[in-house]
């Protein structure tokens, strides 16, 4: 048992801190969310030199091999100055699910690139009816003679503007007709029939909404051998939940910090704020729950590669009570500012949105209370 | 990063189990499930406390020289979860986690020497002689004086929820001595034999039917200077040494979660109509078991910084608000799981010999005395309006 970073870890933080605070500042915020891209390829090209792109990917495709832990690591400092490039859809999610389904030529074909940042990705799996039940799927893949055709709607997808390639998950129809497996399909951002419509995303960066009309793709367009991909969907997002948790982390880090800052210095009534009781006690609540939501982060991370149940309930627990305690120092944040944290004048917004989008993204608090009941109750019975 | 367990302290967990396994009585057991206030009765906590020091586990904490067993910190985490997994007796804390590491760090040889062993055997059993009528959160403005006379004080004046008084033959208080510039000042820390004339003990029943605490009263009660700790007039320093252990102690999530897996059962029993079939009840026990994980995550990173030397800080009033929050999330949940039984407080003591039959099943005895008493959590070992301060002073600057 030992929880202290590795002399790996505590460099990879400390240039990840270093690069966020000399890179990220509020100028460079201001312009990027008002940029059509929603981020820098120029900060992209130096998250490549940095060899944060390859950082989970398997060595024998030119990653590092890092785990979990190391992305949460890298997720955290990114929290702290609201970073927008597309790594978790590129990284955590779109490289991580070729690592995982695909076949050795597709990984060799993707992952090599994603990792010299050549590549970005994203996934789309989200449909509107389903909320948030990731086994609920309408897009279809009917398998032709030369390979697939693609039709339905994905909501949500995060950076999939910026993809070259986006992963579309839909129900496979073979010859047989439906085959009651979902399967994973890599849509170049410049198939005929894939329409995309992006919008500013809340809290920074971008999403996008894809419509497929009878996409026309190649046979090797499907990931690995069509098995059912809900159980690598469930793996990926689990994961996926566990960087942004660590990301949230680094946002309530720094709201705390920032609103703690505040209340010291601005003074009502002849006293700074941070001399009222009251106020004291707020702050050791949002610093106890920013400290409860990083012993989340670091378990979900920790048992990522966990059997299914125990990481799916890591993730859940952490995807809650992370949410909950982020809106908490959210609201808080905003409120210990008094009127000028409502305005755009002020970045606590801009976290606090980020944050919002945290707790909605993949399902609220209440759902993933909900999901972990349910994963306790099948973890009796199994 | 490892949350895995090395072959070494999976060594150490099997040989706790075993210890567990040949001394945990069944009647241990029982009366430990059925005990509704914080500490297991005497008859049940020493003969457990025996067992302890038979083994040389008496005093986890305590340095070697002293009868303590050198667990790393890892080792007393696995001790702790596996005491709490399998349901041993609470030993009472007063002995052991509390006056023995004042005497150890400020006692005379001659203190040392007496009564340390008699604190590791059971011989002795002790109580706390801290908070007073008058001064609760704002301790160090008691008013119980002793006043030097030769070789002897002579104490007046009260102390109150004094835990166990009743059975202890032997209490650490602070009293005043002198009056300095600062409240603080002139406090002494001083050892006392309960069968001293002048000690008059009046039991306080608390609201879930327990005698548990206490008020003391002194009339001129003479007490040896001898059994005064370190310094006069210095006892306030030794008083916050030991409330540090108090809350410090930073091993509590394996015990809560026992505590709500005993209310999670309950609410999947029939004796409850099956009440985890309700979503709310569903849901509230999950959020409570995440509560309970996040707690044990930041025990454990503690436990890894205390392993490298590092000092945790003011996390260990972070410890303490949040298990005893978790606490009463827990008797909240059992309280409701149980329905109309919560109407059926049982009145009789101890639970586990009644000599009638209860009016609700034995599973239920002790959930709303629990729920009750445990309104306590948040107040004793200062209240959770004294943590936020000390959050708010030590780790935020403010």
């Amino acid at each position: 048992m030992d929880l202290n970073l590795s002399d790996e870890q505590k460099l990879l933080r400390e240039s990840a801190e270093r690069f966020v605070a000399e890179s990220y500042d509020a100028e460079h915020r201001r312009r990027i969310a008002n940029d059509p891209l929603g981020f820098s390829p120029a900060v992209w090209k130096q998250f490549a030199e940095l060899g944060w792109l390859a950082l989970p990917l398997p060595e024998e495709f030119g990653g590092l091999g890092g785990g979990a832990v190391d992305i949460g690591i890298l997720m955290e400092a990114f929290g702290r100055g609201l970073v927008s490039e597309p790594y978790v859809a590129t990284v955590v999610l779109g490289a991580a699910l070729i690592a995982r389904c695909g076949t050795s030529e597709q990984k060799q074909a993707s992952l090599p690139k994603v990792a010299e940042g050549s590549l970005k990705l994203a996934l789309a799996h989200s449909e509107r009816a389903a909320r948030f039940d990731l086994a609920k799927v309408t897009t279809s893949a009917n398998k032709t003679g030369q390979g697939w055709r693609l039709s339905g709607s994905k909501i949500a997808v995060l950076d999939g503007h910026a993809a070259d390639a986006i992963i579309v998950s839909a129900h496979i129809h073979d010859h047989q007709g439906p085959s009651g497996r979902i399967g994973l399909f890599l849509v170049q951002a410049t198939t005929p029939g894939l329409v995309i419509s992006d919008y500013p995303r809340l809290g920074g960066g971008r999403a996008c909404n894809i419509e497929l009309f009878d996409a026309h793709l190649p046979e090797d367009a499907l990931l690995g051998d069509g098995s059912d991909a809900v159980p690598a969907i469930e793996w990926a997002i689990d994961r996926a939940m566990a960087a942004l948790g660590a990301e949230a982390v680094g946002i309530m880090q720094t709201l705390l910090d920032t609103t703690l800052d505040y209340t010291k210095i601005r003074k009502q009534f002849g006293r700074p704020l941070s001399a009222n009781q009251v106020i004291r006690h707020r702050l050791a609540d949002m610093a106890m729950q920013v400290d409860e939501a990083r012993s989340m982060a670091l378990r979900a991370a920790l048992k990522a590669d966990s059997a299914p149940i125990e990481r799916a309930r890591a993730a859940s627990g952490a995807k809650a009570k992370i949410g909950k305690c982020a809106r908490f120092v959210g609201e808080q944040s905003i409120q210990l500012h008094g009127g000028m944290g409502v305005t755009e004048e002020l970045e606590v917004g801009a976290y606090f949105k980020r944050l919002v989008a945290f707790d909605t993204l993949f399902g609220g608090s209440a759902h993933h209370y909900a999901r972990h009941a349910e994963l306790s109750r099948r973890a009796i019975s199994a | 990063m490892d949350l895995s367990f090395n072959a070494e302290e999976r060594a150490f967990q099997s040989e706790v189990r075993g210890f567990i396994a040949k001394n945990l009585t069944e009647e241990m057991k029982r009366a430990t499930a059925l005990t509704p206030s914080v500490f297991s009765d005497p008859d049940i906590g020493m003969a457990w406390q025996r067992a302890l020091h038979a083994q040389g586990w008496g005093a986890p904490g305590w340095p070697v020289e002293y009868g303590g067993p050198d667990w790393t910190p890892a080792q007393r985490w696995i001790f702790e979860t596996e005491c709490a997994r399998a349901g041993v007796p609470n030993v009472n804390v007063m002995g052991v986690k509390m006056v023995g590491p004042v005497i150890i760090g400020f006692g005379s040889p001659e203190q040392k020497n007496f009564y340390l062993p008699r604190i590791l055997s059971g011989e002795d059993y002790w109580c706390q002689g801290y908070s007073e009528p008058g001064s609760g959160s704002d301790l160090s403005s008691l008013k119980t004086r002793a006043v030097r006379d030769g070789d002897d004080y002579i104490i007046n004046g009260t102390k109150i929820w004094t835990t166990h008084a009743h059975h202890a033959n032997r209490m650490f208080a602070l009293v005043r001595t002198s009056d300095g510039p600062r409240q603080q000042d002139g406090i002494s820390f001083i050892l006392i034999d309960m069968k001293t004339p002048g000690i008059t003990i009046r039991p306080i029943l608390t609201i879930g039917g327990d005698h548990e605490v206490n008020q003391v009263f002194f009339d001129d009660v003479r007490v040896p200077v001898a059994n005064r700790v370190g310094e006069e007039g210095k006892g306030w320093t030794y008083g916050k040494y030991l409330l540090e252990f108090e809350r410090g102690a930073g091993i509590a999530s394996a015990k809560l979660r026992e505590g709500l897996k005993a209310i999670a059962d309950l609410a999947e029993s029939d004796l409850t109509g099956r009440a985890i079939d309700s979503p709310d009840i569903a849901t509230r026990i999950a959020e409570v078991e995440v509560d309970i994980d996040a707690l044990e995550m930041t025990e454990l990173r503690v436990l890894s910084a205390l392993q490298t030397g590092q000092n945790p800080g003011a996390v260990s009033s972070i410890l303490k608000l949040r298990n005893s929050e978790i606490r009463q999330a827990v008797t909240r949940l059992g309280a409701d799981v149980i329905g109309h039984d919560a109407l059926a407080v049982e009145p009789m003591r101890p639970l586990y010999k009644l000599n009638h039959e209860p009016a609700i099943p034995e599973e239920m005895l002790t959930v709303m005395p629990e729920y009750l008493n445990g309104r306590a959590y948040t107040i004793f070992g200062g209240t959770s309006e004294i943590q936020r301060d000390i959050i708010a002073k030590m780790m935020l600057g403010i």
